[in-house]
């Protein structure tokens, strides 16, 4: 009996994932490849011949590759205020994570509030004097302007979760190694250079790919703030399957999402390897 | 002892109660009045009078389709009874009861006609119905081209009025729904093509169709650039951002119930084939699966009542299916549309061009053709022939897949609606 406790522990568990995502996985991984009962490739066919589809497909890697590394910078800033501090630590923790607690959608209409028409940034521009009448921001004649509203609210929303695990990281790093460090002459930047960074590799890995993951999911803020303006494969699929109701297809775009996905984590796990003999 | 005497008085008080309770709500599936305002208004001054009570839901189109067919697979369901457009209601003919027993005396006979949805029953009665209509500031109206009748406005003359705003205020005017949530491609669908075209569908690519949009595009130079984030027109005709616009009564009702005096509606522009319009008409129907029919028959009868034609039109602003005597108080935007929705389908140049029909599910595919190429051919300004031309080929092979035929103002076809 003890010896089979474990896994009738993790029975629960493992049904409850079998349920509610294998089998719904399954599902739409054979909805992506049939039509109308028939094996076929039609749906990703039509999926990759629909004018909006490689914009949205760069569009979302784009968005990634700007949001992960300035995210993952803000993170170990903040990670290394918050380990360093003395008095004041859980608050300043508290405070860093508040954006955590919001859903993404909501944090979406924070920032179209901000900068709407009748938005918050136009109020106080126009309360200053600096500008005559309203600008409109969120329009299709600016994607760039669209594009960097999504930027601030995507770090806004989501770096408190990389900064959250990569805190518990720097926690786990002996004090020994950075004191040896600073004996041997080593600067501030040097001992995280070349000191935490490396030690930190567990942690990053698991906080770069959540964050890459969810980068690649991103929706509820991009609909927020650039509605139809800014197609996102996360949209599209969402269109796909409740505008335009072609199952198939939106199965198809669900996926590339899971196929990048996977390929970045695969990356991210290579290229942040820590071998077993070098962990802590 | 004395505790349990008053527990038994009060389960004695209860009993007659629960006969009353287990009596289910009549489910009201509805594609209308969605918006919250609106369901609230349903619920609370229109169905309210219905004996047993009704659980009125308003639902996007995917969900509520969803649902139907998720209990017509079952076999068994507890929708009541349904509500919809024309176009929704279209493709579940297999799924609806017959509903020729109920009185539709006052309803016109075409109306009554596209309930049969082609078959030899009575599918869907009609409920109400609505259009869609031009609405201005007053403030405009100074603008307007000399020799122009803002009751039989062209769209060159529109196109002059809306320069002459811009060039006047020095801001483009003009206001078109082309937000996520708007209602842009019933405007190409119904108004702008038809006008050019004589057709939606048919003469989709023709050199007719690529003049329509080099005139949408010379309009589009005085429209707001805001308009892409706009989904109902009476929010900015309210701010004042916008002074011309084009949306559905529904969604410029606010703007003249708060502020009668500053606004005039008017019909929709005329091209070389006509005054193109697309009523709405949206139907009430029962499913085979309905846990009550007999309820769900109660509750389409009492929908069909005058007073209660006269409490929707007053909750959703769409209008009575059946003549009805129109009380004096009724909202200001009732009596400014009434008349301009009056004149527009009784223009001797009328060409009602109706909601699409038998796409079945593919009616959000159909309407995102001429959004994507509203789109290309405006947002993203790509070459008119060549957006056409390919989807043209997207809308041929839809039709086909749907086995749709032509509907009004396209002539009818046997097959699938050509795409010449």
């Amino acid at each position: 009996m003890p010896r089979a406790l474990p896994y009738l522990l993790l029975l629960p568990a493992t049904l409850f994932l079998g349920v509610f995502f294998l089998y719904p996985f399954l599902n739409v991984a054979w909805d992506s490849i049939t039509r109308g009962g028939e094996m076929t490739l039609a749906n990703y066919q039509r999926m990759a011949s629909h004018w909006k589809f490689s914009t949205a497909f760069w569009n979302t890697l784009f968005l990634a590759a700007l949001v992960v590394p300035i995210q993952l910078a803000m993170a170990l800033t903040m990670a290394s205020i918050v380990t360093r501090l003395e008095k004041g630590r859980s608050s300043i923790l508290y405070i860093f994570a508040i954006p955590l607690g919001i859903s993404d959608l909501a944090a979406g209409l924070i920032w179209l509030a901000i900068f709407e028409q009748s938005g918050f940034l136009n109020s106080m521009l126009y309360g200053l004097g600096v500008i005559e009448r309203p600008i409109l921001f969120l329009s299709y004649q600016n994607p760039v302007v669209i594009l960097i509203a999504i930027v601030l609210a995507e770090v806004w929303r989501a770096t408190a979760i990389m900064m959250v695990i990569l805190v518990a990281g720097m926690g786990l790093i002996p004090k020994e190694y950075g004191e040896a460090a600073e004996v041997f002459g080593a600067s501030r930047w040097q001992r995280f250079i070349r000191v935490t960074l490396p030690m930190l590799k567990p942690s990053l890995q698991t906080a770069l790919i959540l964050r890459v993951i969810l980068a690649f999911e991103v929706f509820a803020v991009v609909m927020a703030l650039g509605g139809t303006q800014f197609p996102v494969l996360m949209s599209e699929t969402y269109n796909w399957q409740f505008v335009m109701q072609d199952r198939g297809v939106a199965a198809a775009y669900a996926m590339v999402i899971l196929g990048i996905s996977i390929a970045f984590t695969l990356v991210i796990l290579r290229l942040l390897h820590v071998p077993k003999e070098a962990r802590i | 002892m004395k505790r349990i005497l008053t527990l038994t008085a009060l389960m004695a008080a209860a009993l007659p109660l629960i006969p009353a309770a287990a009596q289910a709500e009549a489910l009201f599936w509805s594609t209308q009045a969605k918006p919250v305002e609106e369901s609230q208004a349903m619920r609370e001054q229109v169905l309210a009078g219905f004996a047993g009570g009704v659980d009125y839901q308003g639902m996007d189109n995917g969900p509520w389709l969803t649902r139907i067919q998720a209990e017509l697979q079952a076999g068994n369901g507890s929708i009541a009874v349904l509500g919809g457009l024309h176009g929704d209601l279209t493709g579940l003919e297999d799924g609806l009861m017959d509903l020729s027993t109920i009185d539709t005396s006052g309803i016109g006979e075409a109306m009554l006609a596209l309930g049969a949805l082609g078959t030899d029953q009575q599918l869907y009665l009609p409920w109400m119905q609505a259009t869609y209509l031009m609405a201005a500031n007053r403030e405009a109206l100074q603008y307007l081209p000399a020799g122009a009748d803002l009751n039989a406005l062209t769209y060159d003359q529109l196109i002059a009025w809306a320069a002459a705003v811009h060039e006047a205020t020095g801001t483009p005017r003009f206001g078109f729904p082309a937000g996520p949530q708007g209602l842009r491609h019933r405007f190409f669908q119904g108004f702008l093509l038809p006008a050019y075209t004589g057709s939606t569908v048919t003469e989709f690519r023709s050199a007719d169709a690529v003049e329509a949009w080099g005139v949408f595009g010379d309009l589009w130079a005085h429209t707001t650039p805001a308009s892409t984030n706009y989904s109902f027109m009476q929010e900015p005709l309210l701010t004042g951002d916008v002074w011309i616009a084009f949306d559905h009564v529904a969604r410029l009702a606010d703007a003249f119930n708060q502020r009668p005096d500053d606004f005039v509606a008017f019909p929709a522009p005329a091209g070389p084939k006509g005054r193109a319009y697309m009523p709405v008409l949206a139907g009430l129907a029962v499913m085979k699966t309905a846990p009550d029919a007999a309820q769900s028959m109660a509750l389409v009868e009492y929908m069909l009542r005058p007073e209660t034609q006269i409490a929707t039109l007053r909750a959703t602003n769409f209008f009575p299916v059946k003549a009805v005597d129109m009380p004096a108080d009724m909202p200001a935007s009732v009596q400014a549309f009434a008349p301009a929705i009056a004149t527009m389908t009784g223009a001797a140049d009328a060409l009602p061009a109706l909601l699409p029909m038998g796409l079945g599910d593919k009616g959000g595919q159909f309407s995102q053709i001429y959004t994507d190429t509203f789109e290309q051919i405006i947002l993203a300004g790509r070459p008119v022939q060549d957006v056409l031309d390919a989807q043209a080929e997207v809308l041929r092979a839809l039709m086909v897949e749907a086995g749709a035929p032509c509907w009004a103002p396209d002539a009818p076809s046997d097959g699938p609606c050509p795409v010449n």
